[in-house]
């Protein structure tokens, strides 16, 4: 069917209103423009194309000095960006991408930022309102696409609604628990007309997330603390997300209680702590699977019971008691049975939490109560500690972690990709601060690290930020040398280099019969060469006594530099507990 | 796993229905049937859910829907005192003898018959799922052709 409305819609771009947009007629791409500046937006990520290039068009001519904006090469790298920039700064990471392929490139990232709960708030162009349905050139329902991915999402439908859509999908991205919104933008919708007016509330009769907690149940938890005798803090991404690191190090500290991470929660307890146990799961360390197997209480803050942590479900933690703080009431009994739900905020739990137990003297016996406890687990760790083979004339891929954690004494923002290089950098990299570990722990996205450390160093330009990376994974987003390249941002890439898609070579190797079906990657450029080509520096390392040099030559540059840290090819990660068995049951080296 | 009934008020927006069924197909719970319309107030609709599953399902498909930015109140009606109505036309082979036997059953059940054919009457029969199963199994020797349901609908006990 013909609809000639569309071609009546102006393309000529109208001049910008002085007053920043108040009570005069501005357009639907100013409006928007103005709305991200109501809500403190000063980066986005993105990438043009014809549905938006109305919105683009305004950003340069009128709002280039209101927003820092990051041309990336690929749109799914945009939004790993923007999810960097967030999770680094704890803010909203922003993106716009155009219609069609350009919506369906962020699915990847959107997906990997829901399920690890990140404020990303996508835009993208659609073709005119006249036109959906009619499998218009670059069309794609991208808000159909994404609803099982995002936190939610809107098509909008007129300018009139654009700013309070706006003002609405930031407040979700950003309240109870986070996640990504996306924000569908017909190109009619971009050019029409109207006042700008963003509104200062919006009301939202079906979103109301529980942010305090029930009192009897906190109540209920601080008696059930007191009395433990083998307790063991649990925390996860929710304590990094609700800024909840001082409350849970002052709990940890009044009642002595271990702590242990979840892959997501690295950092939000400092890992040189005393009391950190480390991570924990499946490739967790040896004495915090054994303490959580033993415990008498868990205290589950801001993680989700997720397989990967609990391995069988049913042998979690069989003799504890558990207590469990999470934002959102679904992850609740979602797994696992609990014993105290406690529905807020881990902050805010955390806070009422110390309240009632300082009221209540503090805890102030523990450290002598807890004392056969503590030596237990000081006994796990003698027995079996994270190492690897250091008389090695091939480098070890935790070697290099070792070695960057030591000559960056622990202060850089550390991303990952997906598989063994992830799992090393969890294991060998001890984090002391919440928002410096990124990575994809949920969605388990290869390709994830190289783009959001781009979003973490745009947010941080002084800050060292490195990609720790594998072979396989640092191939899935390297298009984004050049975005590092024309923004000069130094961005690390350390690349364990094995050869092999090496994770899953690994579970070929225990479980397939050491067949190796399709994980050999020996086939790869040569990324010394490749960065030299995108005017980065090229740095590799082939023996150990290489590795210190590299990182210190690569440390001391100012801008990009790939290590290529040619590592054995063969190495495993452990412990390694067997996907469905009892995380006590690990296999160790 | 007994059926549940599990009411949801929903703003009445475009993609609220894809919203709700595709929570149900994206997590792997069952829907048995799902009636939508709006409400007294136009701006909101009303779901009746039926499903079903383990408590702790249950408990996850009321808490995954309240999670959804459009749902505005989930019940799960099964565990309070409520009242459910299901509307069924069927569509049963009436010749000869068979035509009186299906009128009496029709007549019994307080059905109306709403279409008739040479050789079938199609009968309107509103109640409860109790007493839907009840009227089918009877007109079942007779022969039934075609059977549509809207699925329950359902509503709590006023307070007395």
């Amino acid at each position: 069917m013909r609809r000639p409305g569309y071609y009546a819609v102006r393309t000529r771009p109208i001049e910008y209103c002085k007053d920043g947009g108040k009570k005069l007629k501005t357009n639907g791409a100013q409006i928007l423009l103005h709305s991200l500046k109501r809500e403190g937006v000063d980066t986005i990520f993105g990438f043009p194309g014809g549905s938006v290039i109305d919105v683009f068009d305004q950003l340069e001519r009128n709002f280039a000095g209101d927003f820092k904006f990051i041309l990336v090469r690929h749109e799914q790298a945009a939004v790993h960006a923007a999810d960097g920039y967030a999770r680094a700064t704890g803010k909203p990471g922003v993106c716009l991408v155009t219609s069609g392929p350009g919506g369906t490139n962020t699915v990847t990232g959107i997906a990997t930022a829901y399920m690890d709960s990140v404020p990303v708030v996508v835009f993208t162009g659609q073709v005119p309102t006249m036109l959906i349905g009619n499998d218009a050139f670059q069309e794609a329902d991208i808000v159909g696409i994404t609803r099982p991915c995002t936190k939610h999402n809107y098509l909008v439908g007129s300018v009139s609604e654009l700013a309070r859509t706006i003002k609405e999908a930031f407040t979700i991205a950003t309240t109870g628990r986070p996640g990504p919104v996306l924000v569908d933008l017909p190109k009619d919708v971009i050019q029409a007309e109207d006042v700008f007016e963003y509104p200062e509330s919006i009301h939202l009769p079906a979103y109301k997330p529980t942010v305090r907690p029930h009192k009897p149940s906190v109540k209920r938890a601080a008696e059930l603390l007191e009395q433990a005798e083998r307790p063991v803090i649990y925390a996860g991404g929710g304590v990094i997300i609700a800024g909840a690191h001082q409350e849970l190090r002052e709990l940890a500290e009044m009642g002595s209680f271990p702590v242990t991470m979840t892959l997501m929660g690295l950092g939000c307890f400092p890992g040189t702590h005393p009391l950190s146990l480390g991570m924990l799961g499946m490739h967790g360390v040896y004495r915090a699977n054994m303490a959580v197997s033993d415990s008498d209480l868990l205290f589950a803050v801001g993680a989700r019971f997720d397989d990967r942590v609990t391995g069988r479900v049913e042998e979690f933690a069989p003799k504890a008691k558990i207590i469990h703080v999470d934002v959102d009431p679904t992850s609740i009994r979602k797994n696992i049975e609990v014993d105290v739900p406690i529905v807020g905020d881990a902050r805010h739990a955390l806070a009422d939490l110390l309240e009632v137990l300082r009221e209540k003297g503090g805890l102030a016996h523990n450290s002598e109560r807890l004392k056969p406890w503590h030596e237990r687990i000081t006994a796990w760790r003698s027995e079996q500690r994270l190492r690897f083979d250091r008389t090695a004339d091939v480098i070890k891929p935790q070697y290099v972690v070792e070695k960057l954690y030591e000559l960056t004494a622990g202060r850089a923002i550390i991303t990952t990709e997906v598989g063994q290089n992830q799992m090393w950098a969890a294991q060998f990299y001890l984090f002391d601060e919440p928002r410096t570990f990124l990575t994809s722990g949920g969605l388990g996205t290869m390709g994830y690290g190289f783009p959001a450390a781009v979003g973490a160093q745009v947010a941080f330009p002084d800050k060292l930020v490195i990609d720790i990376a594998g072979d396989g994974s640092i191939q899935m987003n390297i298009q984004e040398l050049a975005t590092v390249a024309q923004y000069k941002l130094p961005v690390k890439i350390a690349i364990l280099n094995n050869g092999y898609l090496g994770m899953v070579r690994q579970w070929q190797e225990r479980f397939y019969g050491s067949v190796y079906a399709h994980t050999d990657i020996t086939v790869a450029p040569d990324f010394v060469k490749l960065a030299d080509a995108y005017g980065a520096l090229g740095l590799r390392a082939r023996t150990p006594d290489e590795v210190v040099p590299v990182i210190q030559q690569a440390l001391e540059t100012k801008g990009p530099v790939i290590m290529d840290f040619v590592v054995e090819r063969e190495e495993g990660v452990y412990p390694m507990v067997p996907a469905g068995a009892p995380i006590k049951d690990m296999i160790l080296i | 796993m007994d059926q549940r009934i599990i009411s949801v008020l929903v703003e009445n927006r475009p993609g609220v229905l894809a919203r709700v069924s595709g929570m149900f197909s994206g997590r792997g719970f069952n829907i048995h049937s799902l009636t939508v319309a709006p409400t007294m107030d136009s701006s909101l609709s009303r779901m009746t859910i039926v499903s079903q599953g383990s408590e702790q399902i249950i408990e996850q498909i009321v808490k995954q829907l309240r999670s959804l930015v459009n749902v505005l109140k989930v019940q799960d009606l099964t565990a309070t005192d409520y009242v459910e109505r299901e509307l069924v036309l069927i569509r049963v082979k009436a010749v000869d003898e068979k035509r009186a036997e299906a009128l009496r059953i029709t007549d019994i059940f307080r059905g109306k018959v709403v279409d008739v054919s040479r050789d079938t009457l199609t009968i309107e029969v509103s109640g409860t799922r109790g007493k839907i199963e009840a009227i089918l199994q009877l007109m079942e020797p007779l022969g039934v052709q075609e059977m549509m349901s809207t699925g329950p609908v359902a509503i709590p006990r006023a307070a007395k």
